[in-house]
C-alpha cells in the first residue's frame, strides 16, 4: 500500500518537513513494514513553470518534418522574470523549438526552463537546434514522468487548469508530494486505506487522528432508491455472500470532465492510473476509506439488481473485455439482462461508465471474504477490490463511501444526487471478547497497567466494559482480525511497544542431546568430507527420465515417483528417487567451469511413494484429529529416506613434483561405500551388481549382512556418461543412509584381545575366472573355523603358469588362539580346512 | 727390539718436556684433521703401536722401579690428553658430518605436492550444525520431519484458514494428484506440529531443514532453501522468554554485542507475532537492522490442533532462514553460489563456517 503524504496529512499529524522515510520509521513500530519510497523530486527538478504560447512559426525541414518555433511567455505580462540562470530570458519570454503539434497559440503549457532535470537524468539547457537557440522545452506528461500519454504537449486547459503564468508547475501537478510504500500483512485489511494507516500513524506517534468518516455527512435513512435484492441460495460456511448493498444515484454527470490534478497526483503516487473522472473518484474513495465501490451507467441497467450465485456455465464479459465462464460458487451482481459483475472482483463491460454516461449508480457493498477469495483464485483476477474484500472490509463504512463518491461526483463531475437511496442487508453481530485482567501481562511479560490496557484498546476503536474477571471488549467494525484474547494481547503489546518487552531466558528441562541418527548422519557426512570429497546440495527436482535411469532397479513393476502439480520447469517436474541426477548436473557444471578432478557428495532425502498417497480429505483446524485420522495422515506421507551419493571423476589429487595422481576408478566408489559402513560400524557385503545406470561389469551391489540391498557403487555406464557429456570412466555410488543407521548396533560388544603369537599362512588358490574373489574369501573364512583372526586377498594373477580361463587368488590368513600359542600343525590344519571349503564350493586348487 | 719412527727419537717417559712436546704435537695434528678419515690417520700416527707416545710408554717397563710410578703418572696423563682430544675431535667431525648430510638432504618444501584432496562441507550444512549445537547446549532437542508433507501439517494444523490469503502467500509446490493433499513443506513448522503430537510437554525443540517455495532462482531467491524453527511449550511462557531466547541465540551466533529488535507482524500460527531484526554493524551501506525471521507466541488454535490445552500451556516459536543468515553473516552476495555446487564455494569454507 502506497501512502501519499499529502493525503495522510489530512487525517494525521504528520510534521511539515517529514519525508516518506520518516513516516515509514514511525509505521514500522506498529508493524507496517517499510517497502519503498516514491518521490518524484528524486528524478525531477525545476525550474518548471506555467507558460503561454504567444506565437508558433511552423518551419518545414528537409527531412519532411515540420518543427514549431515558439515564443512562450513564462511570467505574467509586465512583470519581471524573477528567475535567473543561463538560458533564462530576463524578458520573461523564452524561444523554444517544439516538434509536437497538439497545441495552438494562446495555450497554457508546462515549460521546463534551462537548469531543470526530467526523469531519466534529462537535463534541460539552452541549445542551438534547427537554426534557433531553443531555451527550454514544452513538456508532455510522459516527459514529466506523470503519465504514459505521449500524444504530445500537456495543455493545461484540458486538465481543467488556468493558472497564472510563472506558477510553479511542479506544485500544480503535485510533484512535490511523496508516498511511503508499506507492506500490509494479511490480517490488517483496514491498512489498505488512508483511513487505516492514518490511525496507525496516530498510534505510532501518539498524536491525534481525524477519522475521514467523520467528514462525510450520510443521511440517517436511505430508502426509495434503486431496487436491490440479496438472494444468496448457497452461502459458504453459512455466511451470505453479500450482507450489505448500498446504492446511490447521481444524475447529469459529465464523465468527460478532467480529473483534477490533485486527485490524479495522489492516485499516481498510490500506484493507480487515471482512467476517467468517475472511475478515478471510485478508486480515490476506495483508497481513502478502504471500501471498494463501483459506478454503473444507470441507463444501461435493466431492472432490479439481484445479488446471487451464478449458475454453472453462465458467462460474463468483464471490464477487461474478457469473456469468463462462471462457476456455481461465484457471487454475481445481476440485473434483468444477466450478470453485470463478479461481486467484489470485477465489474462487467456492458454497464461500465463511459464518456457518454450521464446517470450513475454507485454501489458500495459488503461481501464475504471466502466467497471473494475463491472467485479471485478461480478467475485469477487479483484486483484492488478483491484484495480488500478477501481480507475483510468494514461493514459500517459502505454508506459513507457511497456518500463520498456521490459528493465527489456532484462536486467534480457536475452531477446531482438523488435524495432516494438503497441500503439493504443485515449487520453482522458485533464480536465481544473476554479479556481476563492479567492475561496480556502473563503472555507478554510486561505488567501492563489497567490504563495501558484501556487506552490501547480504546485507541484502536474498541469498546471496553469492565467486569468481574477483566474486560468485555467489543472490537471495532473495521477490525475483523480481532477475535480472541490473544489478538487483543498483541494489540496492547503493539501499542505499548514491542521494544518494552523484557528479556528472560527460560530453562529447558535436561535434554538428550542429538539423537543417535542425528549423530550418525553428522559422522557420515563429516567422514566423506574428511576423505576428500566436497559436499554439495542440489535441487530435488528431476526429470522422469532421470528417475528411470538412477532409481533403484525394479523388476516388472512401473517405477513410481512423485510429480509436482506446479513445477518451476516441466522438464524437472518430478521429485528425485535418487540423489545422483543432481550430483551429475553439479559435476557437469564444475567440469564446464574448468574443474576436471572432482569428488562430490550429497546427503539428501529421496521420495519413494508407496501404495497410499496422501489422504482424500484433511481435518479442520483448531481441533486435534482422532487417532485414526492422524494415522491416515502419517501413513499418507510418502517414504523419504536419506540417501548418500557421490560422483568422482578425474584424479584423486593434483599433479605435483614427485607425485603421480591416481585416476579415480570403480574401486574408489566401492571403497567409499565401504568406508561409509566402517564409520557407522555396519558390516557391508559387496557382490557383483546390476543397475541400469552402471557399467554392467563394474557395478557393485552393497548389502547388509541380512541380505538387504542398501546401494550400488562402481563405474557409471559409458553410454550414460556420453549422453550426459561426462568424462568417460566417471564413477559413483549411492547408499540408503537411513538403512545403514538402522543396521548399526546399539551397543558394540568388546572382543577379547589375545596376546598369544600370531600364525600367518598364505595360500594361493586357482579358480575359474568368473568366480568372485569375495565369495572365495567367504568360503575360506567359513572353512577356517574359530582360529582364523583375519583373512585378506592380496594378489590376483592370471597368465603364464595358470591354466587358460583360470586365475590365481592369493590370500593371507592370520590365525591366533585366545588361550594358547598355536602350533604349526594347528595353523596348517585350519588352513587346510579353509582350502577344503573353497575347493568344495568352487573347485579351488592350491597352487 | 723396538722400532722407532724415522728421524724421531723415542722420548724418555721421564722427560716431561719431551713428552709434553709429543702430546702437543699429537693434539695439534688432531685439531688439524679436517675429516674423519684424516683423523683416523692422525690417531694411528699418534696413538698407534709405533707412535712416539706408545713407544715411550713401553719404555716404562725398562725403568728402575722407583721411577716407574712417576713415569706412569706422566704417561697416563699425557695419553689421556691425547685420547680426549681425539674423542672431542671425533665428536666434532661426526657432528659436522651429520650436519652436512642433513644439509645435502635439503628439499624445497614449497614444492611439496598435495597428495590428499582437501574435502569440504557445504556451508549451509555446517551452519545448520552450528545452530543446532547452540540449542542442544541450551537443553533443546533437534526434531526433523519429511519434506513432502500432508497439507494438514503444513497449513491447517498451523491455523492457516483454507481460503485465507496467507495460504496463497506461501507459494506452495503441490504434489499430484491434488486430491491427495500432499505438498512440499513451505516451512519447517509442520515439524513443530509433529513434535507437539508426538512429545510430552514441556517441549523445547529446534527444527532445521529444507523448505520449498515456487520462486525462480535469482540472486536473492531460491525455490529450495533451509530454515530452522524453534518451538517451546511450557507453563507460563511469555514473549519475554521468547526475546530472552532469541537474544541468547543471537549472541552465541554473532558475539556478545549482538542486538535484536522485535516489531509487530502477522503469522497465522502465532499471536502475538513479531518480525525479528538483528543489528548488523558491518552491513554494506552502513550499520542497520536486518530482517532475520519471524516469531511469536504459539496461536491457541495450533496448540488445540495438537491436543494441548491453551489455558494450561503457552508457547513461543521462531523461524529464520539459513541462507539468509549465511548471506549476512558470511557476506555471501549471491544466492546462486549456494545452489550451483561450484566446488570453489564449499572448498573456500572447508570444514568451518
Amino acid at each position: 500500500m502506497r501512502i501519499p503524504l499529502s493525503w495522510l496529512r489530512e487525517f494525521a499529524q504528520v510534521p511539515a518537513g517529514a519525508t516518506a522515510e520518516d513516516v515509514m520509521a514511525e509505521l514500522v513500530k506498529v508493524g507496517l513494514e517499510e517497502e519503498a519510497v516514491h518521490r518524484p523530486t528524486d528524478t525531477i527538478q525545476g525550474p518548471i513553470v506555467v507558460g503561454q504560447v504567444l506565437s508558433i512559426v511552423k518551419e518545414p525541414q528537409s527531412n519532411g518534418k515540420t518543427i514549431n518555433w515558439c515564443q512562450v511567455r513564462v511570467v505574467p505580462e509586465g512583470r519581471p522574470q524573477p528567475l535567473t540562470g543561463e538560458g533564462i530570458d530576463p524578458s520573461g519570454v523564452q524561444g523554444i523549438i517544439c516538434g509536437a503539434h497538439n497545441f495552438v497559440e494562446g495555450d497554457k503549457v508546462v515549460v521546463t526552463l534551462p537548469g531543470a532535470v526530467l526523469p531519466g537524468d534529462f537535463r534541460i539547457s539552452a541549445r542551438k537546434t534547427y537554426g534557433h537557440l531553443s531555451a527550454g522545452m514544452i513538456a508532455s506528461v510522459r516527459e514529466l514522468g506523470i503519465g504514459e500519454d505521449h500524444d504530445g504537449i500537456l495543455v493545461l486547459s484540458r486538465i481543467g487548469l488556468d493558472p497564472e503564468l510563472g506558477t510553479d508547475a511542479m506544485e500544480l501537478l503535485g510533484l512535490y508530494d511523496q508516498a511511503a510504500e508499506i507492506n500490509v500483512t494479511p490480517d490488517r485489511s483496514y491498512c489498505f486505506s488512508i483511513r487505516g494507516v492514518a490511525r496507525e500513524y496516530a498510534h505510532a506517534t501518539g498524536t491525534a487522528f481525524t477519522d475521514p468518516v467523520s467528514k462525510v455527512q450520510v443521511p440517517a435513512v436511505l430508502s426509495g432508491g434503486y431496487g436491490v435484492k440479496l438472494n444468496d441460495a448457497a452461502p459458504i460456511y453459512g455466511k451470505p455472500g453479500c450482507d450489505r448493498f448500498v446504492a446511490r444515484t447521481v444524475r447529469g454527470v459529465d464523465a468527460t470532465r478532467p480529473t483534477p490534478p490533485w486527485m490524479t497526483s495522489r492516485l499516481r503516487l498510490a500506484g493507480i492510473r487515471s482512467i476517467s473522472l468517475p472511475v478515478d473518484i471510485s478508486n480515490y474513495v476506495m483508497l481513502e476509506l478502504g471500501q471498494p465501490n463501483h459506478c454503473y451507467d444507470l441507463d444501461k441497467l435493466a431492472g432490479d439488481i439481484v445479488v446471487r450465485r451464478a449458475t454453472a456455465g453462465e458467462k460474463i464479459t468483464t471490464l477487461d473485455d474478457k469473456e469468463r465462464t462462471l462457476d456455481a460458487e461465484d457471487l454475481l451482481i445481476t440485473d434483468a439482462s444477466g450478470p453485470i459483475g463478479i461481486a467484489g472482483v470485477m465489474g462487467g463491460a456492458h454497464t461500465e461508465v463511459s464518456d457518454s454516461t450521464t446517470n450513475v449508480l454507485v454501489e458500495a457493498a459488503h461481501f464475504d471474504e471466502v466467497s471473494i477469495a475463491r472467485a479471485r483464485r478461480r478467475h485469477k483476477l487479483p484486483s484492488e477490490a478483491s484484495k480488500r474484500f478477501e481480507r475483510g472490509v468494514d461493514w459500517q463504512v459502505a454508506d459513507v463511501a457511497a456518500q463520498r463518491v456521490v459528493d465527489l461526483l456532484v462536486e467534480l463531475a457536475g452531477g446531482t444526487a438523488d435524495q432516494a437511496g438503497t441500503d439493504v442487508g443485515t449487520a453482522p453481530d458485533a464480536v465481544t471478547i473476554e479479556l481476563p485482567a492479567g492475561y496480556a501481562a502473563t503472555r507478554i511479560g510486561i505488567d501492563f497497567t489497567e490504563e495501558q490496557i484501556v487506552t490501547s484498546l480504546e485507541d484502536l476503536g474498541a469498546v471496553l466494559e469492565k467486569n468481574d474477571g477483566g474486560f468485555a471488549v467489543t472490537a471495532p467494525s473495521w477490525r475483523n482480525d480481532l477475535e480472541t484474547k490473544d489478538d487483543l494481547t498483541e494489540e496492547i503489546a503493539r501499542l505499548v511497544g514491542y521494544d518494552k518487552i523484557p528479556a528472560t531466558l527460560p530453562v529447558a528441562p535436561p535434554g538428550r542431546g542429538l539423537t543417535r541418527v542425528q549423530q550418525q548422519r553428522r559422522r557420515l557426512i563429516q567422514a566423506l568430507a574428511d576423505a576428500g570429497l566436497t559436499e554439495v546440495m542440489a535441487y530435488p527436482f528431476v526429470s522422469k527420465a532421470a528417475n528411470d535411469t538412477f532409481g533403484v532397479p525394479v523388476e516388472g513393476a512401473a517405477r513410481k515417483a512423485l510429480k509436482l502439480a506446479n513445477p518451476i520447469s516441466e522438464e524437472h517436474g518430478f521429485l528425485r528417487t535418487s540423489v545422483l541426477p543432481g550430483l551429475i548436473e553439479v559435476a557437469k557444471r564444475n567440469h564446464s567451469r574448468g574443474f576436471r578432478d572432482l569428488a562430490l557428495f550429497e546427503a539428501g532425502l529421496v521420495f519413494l511413494p508407496g501404495e497410499q498417497l496422501g489422504t482424500a480429505s484433511i481435518p479442520p483446524l483448531g481441533v486435534k484429529p482422532g487417532d485414526q485420522v492422524l494415522d491416515a495422515l502419517y501413513d499418507g506421507v510418502p517414504d523419504q529416506p536419506l540417501h548418500l551419493a557421490a560422483v568422482l571423476t578425474g584424479h584423486d589429487s593434483p599433479a605435483a613434483p614427485a607425485h603421480t595422481p591416481r585416476v579415480w576408478d570403480w574401486a574408489d566408489a566401492v571403497d567409499i561405500a565401504r568406508m561409509a559402513g566402517d564409520v557407522l560400524g555396519v558390516d557391508l557385503v559387496v557382490t557383483q551388481g546390476r543397475h541400469q545406470a552402471f557399467h554392467p561389469g563394474r557395478a557393485a551391489q552393497i548389502a547388509l549382512r541380512t541380505g538387504a540391498v542398501v546401494g550400488y557403487a562402481g563405474e557409471l555406464h559409458p553410454k550414460l556418461l556420453a549422453a550426459h557429456d561426462m568424462p568417460a570412466r566417471s564413477v559413483a555410488l549411492e547408499l540408503n543412509a537411513d538403512a545403514l543407521f538402522e543396521a548399526a548396533a546399539d551397543v558394540i560388544v568388546a572382543r577379547h584381545i589375545s596376546a598369544y603369537p600370531v600364525a600367518t599362512q598364505d595360500v594361493a588358490l586357482v579358480v575359474p575366472q568368473d568366480v568372485p574373489a569375495g565369495e572365495v574369501l567367504a568360503a575360506l573364512r567359513e572353512g577356517a573355523g574359530e582360529l582364523l583372526e583375519d583373512v585378506a586377498l592380496f594378489d590376483v594373477y592370471a597368465g603364464k603358469g595358470i591354466e587358460e580361463g583360470k586365475k590365481s587368488l592369493a590370500f593371507s590368513l592370520r590365525f591366533r588362539a585366545d588361550d594358547r600359542t598355536l602350533t604349526a600343525d594347528e595353523a596348517s590344519a585350519a588352513r587346510e580346512g579353509a582350502v577344503a571349503a573353497a575347493h568344495e564350493r568352487f573347485g579351488a586348487v592350491q597352487r | 727390539m723396538t722400532e722407532t719412527l724415522p728421524g724421531d727419537a723415542v722420548p724418555n717417559p721421564l722427560d716431561e718436556a719431551a713428552i709434553t712436546a709429543a702430546v702437543d704435537h699429537a693434539v695439534a695434528a688432531i685439531a688439524a684433521a679436517a675429516t674423519l678419515d684424516e683423523l683416523k690417520a692422525v690417531r694411528l700416527a699418534h696413538t698407534g703401536e709405533k707412535s712416539a707416545l706408545s713407544l715411550a710408554n713401553r719404555e716404562i717397563g725398562a725403568l728402575p722401579k722407583d721411577q716407574k710410578a712417576a713415569a706412569g703418572k706422566l704417561m697416563g696423563a699425557s695419553r689421556g690428553r691425547v685420547n680426549k682430544a681425539l674423542a672431542d675431535r671425533t665428536a666434532e667431525l661426526e657432528a659436522e658430518n651429520d650436519a652436512r648430510i642433513l644439509v645435502e638432504e635439503t628439499v624445497d618444501v614449497t614444492a611439496a605436492p598435495r597428495r590428499r584432496r582437501a574435502g569440504a562441507r557445504h556451508p549451509l550444512s555446517t551452519l545448520q550444525d552450528r545452530v543446532a549445537d547452540i540449542f542442544v547446549g541450551m537443553g533443546w532437542e533437534i526434531a526433523e520431519g519429511p519434506e513432502v508433507e500432508s497439507e494438514w501439517f503444513n497449513f491447517d494444523a498451523l491455523n492457516f484458514k483454507p481460503d485465507h490469503p496467507a495460504r496463497d502467500m506461501q507459494d506452495t509446490f503441490f504434489v499430484e494428484p491434488p486430491e491427495a493433499h500432499l505438498l512440499m513443506r513451505t516451512h519447517t513448522s509442520p515439524v513443530q506440529v509433529r513434535s507437539m503430537l508426538e512429545r510430552e510437554v514441556p517441549i523445547y525443540v529446534l527444527c532445521p531443514g529444507k523448505v520449498f517455495r515456487t520462486d525462480e532462482l535469482d540472486a536473492t531467491h531460491t525455490p529450495v532453501f533451509h530454515q530452522f524453527e524453534g518451538l517451546a511449550i511450557d507453563k507460563n511462557l511469555s514473549m519475554a522468554d521468547l526475546r530472552g531466547t532469541l537474544e541468547h541465540f543471537a549472541r552465541q551466533m554473532f558475539g556478545a554485542e549482538a542486538r535484536i529488535r522485535l516489531r509487530p507482524n502477522y503469522f497465522p500460527f502465532t499471536e502475538p507475532s513479531a518480525e525479528l531484526d538483528i543489528w548488523h554493524p558491518g552491513a554494506k551501506g552502513g550499520p542497520g537492522w536486518i530482517e532475520w525471521g519471524g516469531c511469536g507466541m504459539v496461536n491457541a488454535n495450533v496448540l488445540r490442533a495438537a491436543g494441548i490445552d491453551p489455558d494450561v500451556y503457552s508457547g513461543f516459536a521462531f523461524g529464520m532462514g539459513i541462507e539468509r543468515t549465511l548471506m549476512f553473516r558470511n557476506e555471501v552476495g549471491d544466492m546462486r553460489d549456494m545452489i550451483e555446487g561450484d566446488v570453489r564455494f564449499s572448498e573456500h569454507f572447508g570444514m568451518e563456517i
